[in-house]
């Protein structure tokens, strides 16, 4: 399914971002950004350092207010709302470093992420990713004495069990063997068969290419490029900028 | 994975406190049925003295919950302490003659102290104060209280008939009166009334502590923006523990105003709005067990330090506090307890109580 049909055959997409715009003193991290992600649908986010893939997840995600522009949430303006209401909507970031609680168990973590949502309306998704991440077992240990994926994949069901209907990704795989890697982009691409939709941050082409899905190429801020995987490979301007060929 | 909804039982001997299993537990109905039954054998001057040591914990617990739990370093105790004594003075006395007055009095003080606090709190958390800004304006609050209560002087300083008296304070407050039974400094009743107020206080923190919102609170203690990013109301938690610990604040400032019959603006001064956080300090944050030990252990220190020449009351407990922050950063009575678990060599299969707190020193 190419990214870019999808987006136009479907009515409203799920997130649409029109002229997406944040500096930080002189720095222009993102300069009139658009996006269309339709529903379900799994989109990996690439560029240089500096492109302002992060800036831009921190302003989806509310964490920062953007200077121009919109952000359209199922067709709400969720532009200016906090970021907790944001994930009630159905937004969640996983946080590029982890952000678990260190000191709780895994389990406490995962109890505190479900809060008062639990059971009859979760429809075992996070059962399913603890499962398939190989975390089930893991429930008593302290977050902090887990392996450096399995926090990292910690931090993925504890975004999951928010229930996101749009969910940010930021570097889920930095760090990680290429095992570990290959094993995160199969679950990510089953999530979004399950009905997730997906913005995936990744530096690591391996995942990008394992994953196999739309890609936008960001880069000074902008999109600089939108397209398949096969497409952004092929594209000379890209592998220019971001893959280091003259 | 965890149980989702413990009992009330299992969540009181939750892990987030020191003390739990059946030696703790037995060993804490013991301590508690020997203070209420301490008037059988105590004279009214050491029940009067006890319960003026008594009194001070639920201010102390309630910074325990918000500077421990929270992550929120208060000097603001002691404004919602002299706010509730106050509150109580004006509306008991006014109201005096009537058999409800104290009670009333004593609703409120301690609602009136939750209104300031979560006003205060509600400009304060949903404004994003910076975290390092929130003790200075506690402490700018305490002081600015203290200093307005103390050119309350003369006259024209009254509310109804009662006047608020300037830096010699509001005298002659009625006790806290239930039919015949009146809760005054000497009395056995005030004595049993502080017990029972220090055990509620603790015995419900530690449900709360241990409940669902217990472990929001802790987790906006370790990282508020992960917490806020799990679609939590992260101000409103904190106005809500911060309201929370005034309330019980009050409640001291009510129980101390109907031991002493009075109340005087240093009651919100330097020093007092400064020992709450010793007492927290001292005794160890993560622990609210700890808390309830250092505060009465501190309070004892402090009075006998007094009669035996006050000038230097202050300094001791202000070395007390340098001294626990260099060599026990966690608290003295955490360290000892976290040693002697260690001699016992009880497997540690999960992380120890207050994880974390003790970890980070910036308030």
């Amino acid at each position: 399914m190419s990214a870019v049909a999808a987006t136009t055959t479907t009515g409203e997409p799920l997130l649409r971002v029109e002229g997406l715009a944040k500096a930080f003193g002189g720095i222009r991290a993102v300069q009139g950004v658009d996006l269309a992600v339709a529903r379900g649908e799994l989109r990996c986010l690439i560029g240089p350092n500096g492109a302002g893939k992060s800036t831009l997840f921190a302003l989806l995600a509310g964490l920062e207010q953007p200077d121009a522009g919109r952000i359209l949430f199922e067709g709400e303006d969720v532009t200016r709302m906090s970021p907790f209401r944001r994930v009630r909507r159905g937004i969640c970031l996983k946080f590029q470093t982890t952000r678990i609680y260190r000191g709780l168990t895994m389990g406490e973590n995962l109890t505190l992420a479900r809060g008062r949502r639990r059971g009859a309306s979760s429809n075992g998704r996070l059962e399913w990713a603890l499962g398939a991440l190989g975390l089930a077992r893991e429930s008593g240990r302290p977050a902090g004495e887990l392996s450096h994926s399995h926090q990292q994949w910690l931090e993925i069901c504890l975004a999951l069990a928010t229930e996101p209907r749009l969910l940010l990704l930021d570097e889920p795989t930095a760090g990680m063997t290429p095992e570990e890697t290959a094993l995160t982009a199969d679950f990510v691409v089953r999530l979004a068969d399950g009905g997730i939709t997906v913005l995936v941050v990744e530096h690591d082409m391996a995942f990008v290419r394992h994953v196999a899905r739309g890609v936008t190429v960001l880069h000074y801020g902008k999109v600089f490029a939108d397209g398949t995987f096969e497409q952004i490979e092929a594209n000379h301007e890209v592998r220019r900028i971001y893959l280091g060929e003259e | 994975m965890t149980e989702d909804r413990p009992s009330a039982l299992s969540r009181l001997n939750g892990p987030q406190d020191l003390g739990r299993g059946p030696v703790f537990w037995t060993a804490f109905g013991v301590v508690s049925a020997a203070l209420l039954a301490f008037p059988l054998v105590g004279s009214p001057f050491y029940l009067s003295n006890l319960a003026a040591f008594f009194l001070y914990v639920p201010m102390g617990l309630g910074l325990c919950l918000v500077w421990g739990y929270g992550g929120i370093l208060s000097f603001g105790q002691a404004a919602f302490f002299g706010i509730g004594g106050y509150l109580y003075g004006v509306i008991a006395q006014n109201l005096a003659p009537m058999p409800a007055a104290s009670l009333l009095g004593l609703l409120g003080a301690v609602a009136g102290s939750v209104l300031v606090a979560a006003l205060f709190g509600y400009f304060v958390f949903y404004g994003q104060v910076s975290a390092w800004i929130i003790p200075l304006l506690t402490l700018v609050l305490s002081l600015i209280l203290e200093t307005f209560m103390g050119q309350t002087a003369g006259y024209q300083w009254r509310v109804g008939h009662v006047l608020l008296g300037g830096y010699n304070g509001m005298t002659g407050i009625p006790s806290i009166t239930v039919g015949p039974l009146e809760f005054g400094g000497a009395s056995v009743a005030l004595y049993l009334l502080a017990v029972a107020m220090l055990l509620l206080a603790y015995v419900g923190l530690r449900l709360f502590v241990n409940s669902h919102l217990g472990y929001v609170v802790v987790g906006i203690r370790d990282d508020a923006e992960r917490t806020r990013m799990l679609g939590y109301d992260v101000a409103r938690t904190q106005v809500v523990i911060f309201a929370l610990a005034a309330g019980l604040a009050s409640l001291s400032g009510v129980l101390y105003v109907s031991w002493g019959n009075y109340v005087n603006p240093s009651s919100m001064g330097l020093y007092a709005a400064t020992l709450p956080v010793i007492w927290t300090a001292v005794g160890g944050r993560s622990s609210l067990l700890a808390v309830l030990v250092s505060t009465i252990a501190l309070k004892w220190l402090a009075d006998t330090l007094a009669v035996r020449g006050g000038e230097y009351a202050f300094l001791i407990m202000g070395a007390l506090l340098l001294g626990t922050m260099l060599f026990f950063p966690l608290g003295i009575v955490v360290s000892l307890a976290r040693s002697w678990r260690r001699r016992r060599s009880v497997p540690a299969g999960r992380p120890e109580a207050g994880r974390g707190a003790g970890d980070r020193r910036s308030p």
